[in-house]
């Protein structure tokens, strides 16, 4: 077991942190589309990585989904997604104290002692069981409570829809878990396999979800990109119900509709 | 015997408990109490589970939905929106016959995905009014799914409470359908008249 205060880690976790906030400070120049809050100036380059990140899913991913779908029993599937999952959870726990979220923090902490104890290491998530709620945070969410800008929308190969500032969140996040400090290999790359074995759960029980936005809709890469930061700014609290549009607005008396 | 001061009181309190009673009265009109926004969304709710539950065929089934569309949401305000701003240039002939191809095929697509609903419930939190007329959030509960919020935006413009938009966790289905709306009629050139025509078939 490696220290959990390796000072030189510890180090470049902070620089890591300072660059993402600059590069994410940076990421300003609103120029939103007001229609749909969209703000895309790298769509050119964007699409590209949509295409490719669409051949990979045909081609890996999706069927690789189907098979860990259909070979693992539903238990067995929320085993390795429970597993997953308590191993982020020292992350989330540093998450939310790096927000101030106390309730979060209190709440990661129990989840996290919870399951990795009469949870058996964190395969039974007795937590729920119990009636502790669920509670999932990023850096993301950090440099959003820290006031950072969403910056310009991005899709990243293999990892898909994302914004400049969770771009930067992703980056750090892979420092923010202590348990990378706190184990050895092999055993710090657990949560990963874990993780990647659970996202292609979570891909084949979406399937028809997914399909039909990456392979039915007319515009595949808008259709993505709107769906995904609607839900991310709903996950951090931002109201999107009230800030729509309102289609009432103009219809009913357009002068050239009769 | 009523001397003039208290016929005067009294004329004057009867006027004012009759504002009073005039703004109770009127509060129904403008203001959707959460009991009425839960009775709306049961009775979707119940609508749409006798449909899975009479057995019918898939096309039936679809079929029936468009009409629980048609009775619940504000159809052609919806169509409208979707269509975004070519509804400006295109003629009331061409936005009726627009409105039925969207009516058609929103009620496929989402029709198909009605067995994902098989026991499921929605329950109301809360209701609040907005500009253009309520906002009911509700919690959804799905079979084998952790519960998720569903928002649905509600309006009396159209001369009765209709739904006009419904948000799942925060993704706006009617802006969803504008971008999809708008990305076919960009590959059709903007010809509103094939649009329509291939939408019957999507």
């Amino acid at each position: 077991m490696s220290s959990l205060f390796n000072v030189p880690r510890t180090v470049r976790l902070l620089a890591m942190m300072g660059v993402s906030l600059m590069l994410a400070a940076c990421a300003t120049g609103p120029d939103l589309d007001p229609t749909n809050g969209i703000y895309d100036p790298y769509e050119t380059q964007n699409r590209k990585v949509h295409d490719l990140n669409r051949d990979l899913d045909r081609a890996i991913v999706r069927p690789a989904a189907r098979a860990y779908g259909a070979v693992l029993p539903d238990e067995v599937e929320n085993i390795v997604s429970n597993f997953a999952t308590n191993l982020d959870q020292p992350g989330v726990l540093v998450n939310s104290l790096l927000q101030g979220d106390l309730r979060g923090s209190g709440i990661s902490l129990t989840r996290f002692v919870m399951n990795s104890t009469i949870g058996i290491g964190g395969l039974i998530d007795a937590a729920t069981e119990l009636g502790l709620p669920q509670h999932d945070t990023d850096f993301g969410e950090t440099l959003y409570v820290w006031g950072s800008d969403e910056g310009p929308y991005v899709e990243l190969l293999l990892l898909g829809p994302s914004t400049a500032r969770d771009a930067a969140g992703r980056a750090v996040d892979f420092f923010t878990n202590p348990l990378g400090y706190a184990l050895d290999a092999p055993e710090k790359y657990y949560g990963t396999i874990a993780g990647g074995a659970s996202a292609l759960g979570t891909r084949d029980r979406f399937a028809s979800t997914i399909d039909g936005v990456l392979y039915e809709s007319a515009d595949s890469y808008a259709q993505s990109r709107l769906i995904y930061l609607q839900n991310r700014r709903f996950k951090l609290g931002q109201d999107t119900a009230n800030t729509a549009a309102d289609p009432y607005e103009d219809p009913y008396d357009d002068p050239y509709a009769n | 015997m009523t001397t003039p001061t208290q016929t005067k009181l009294t004329r004057r309190k009867a006027l004012m408990f009759g504002f009073a009673a005039s703004v109770v009265v009127a509060q129904p009109a403008w203001a959707l109490s959460e009991a009425q926004a839960r009775k709306l969304v049961d009775a979707v709710v119940r609508d749409i589970n006798a449909v899975i539950n009479s057995g019918k065929s898939e096309a039936g089934m679809i079929a029936d939905f468009e009409q629980i569309f048609g009775r619940y949401a504000d159809v052609p305000i919806m169509a409208r929106y979707a269509l975004g701003v070519e509804s400006r240039t295109a003629t009331k002939a061409q936005m009726t016959r627009f409105t039925k191809a969207f009516s058609g095929y929103i009620s496929r697509k989402y029709g198909k995905r009605f067995r994902e609903f098989i026991g499921g419930k929605i329950e109301v939190k809360s209701a609040r009014a907005i500009n253009a007329g309520y906002e009911i959030r509700c919690t959804a509960f799905l079979r084998g799914e952790s519960p998720f919020e569903v928002t649905f935006l509600v309006s009396g413009k159209s001369g009765q409470d209709k739904f006009f938009n419904m948000f799942i966790e925060g993704i706006n289905l009617l802006l969803t359908e504008r971008t999809e709306i708008g990305a076919l009629l960009d590959r059709r050139g903007g010809n509103i008249d094939q649009l329509t025509a291939d939408l019957a078939k999507l």
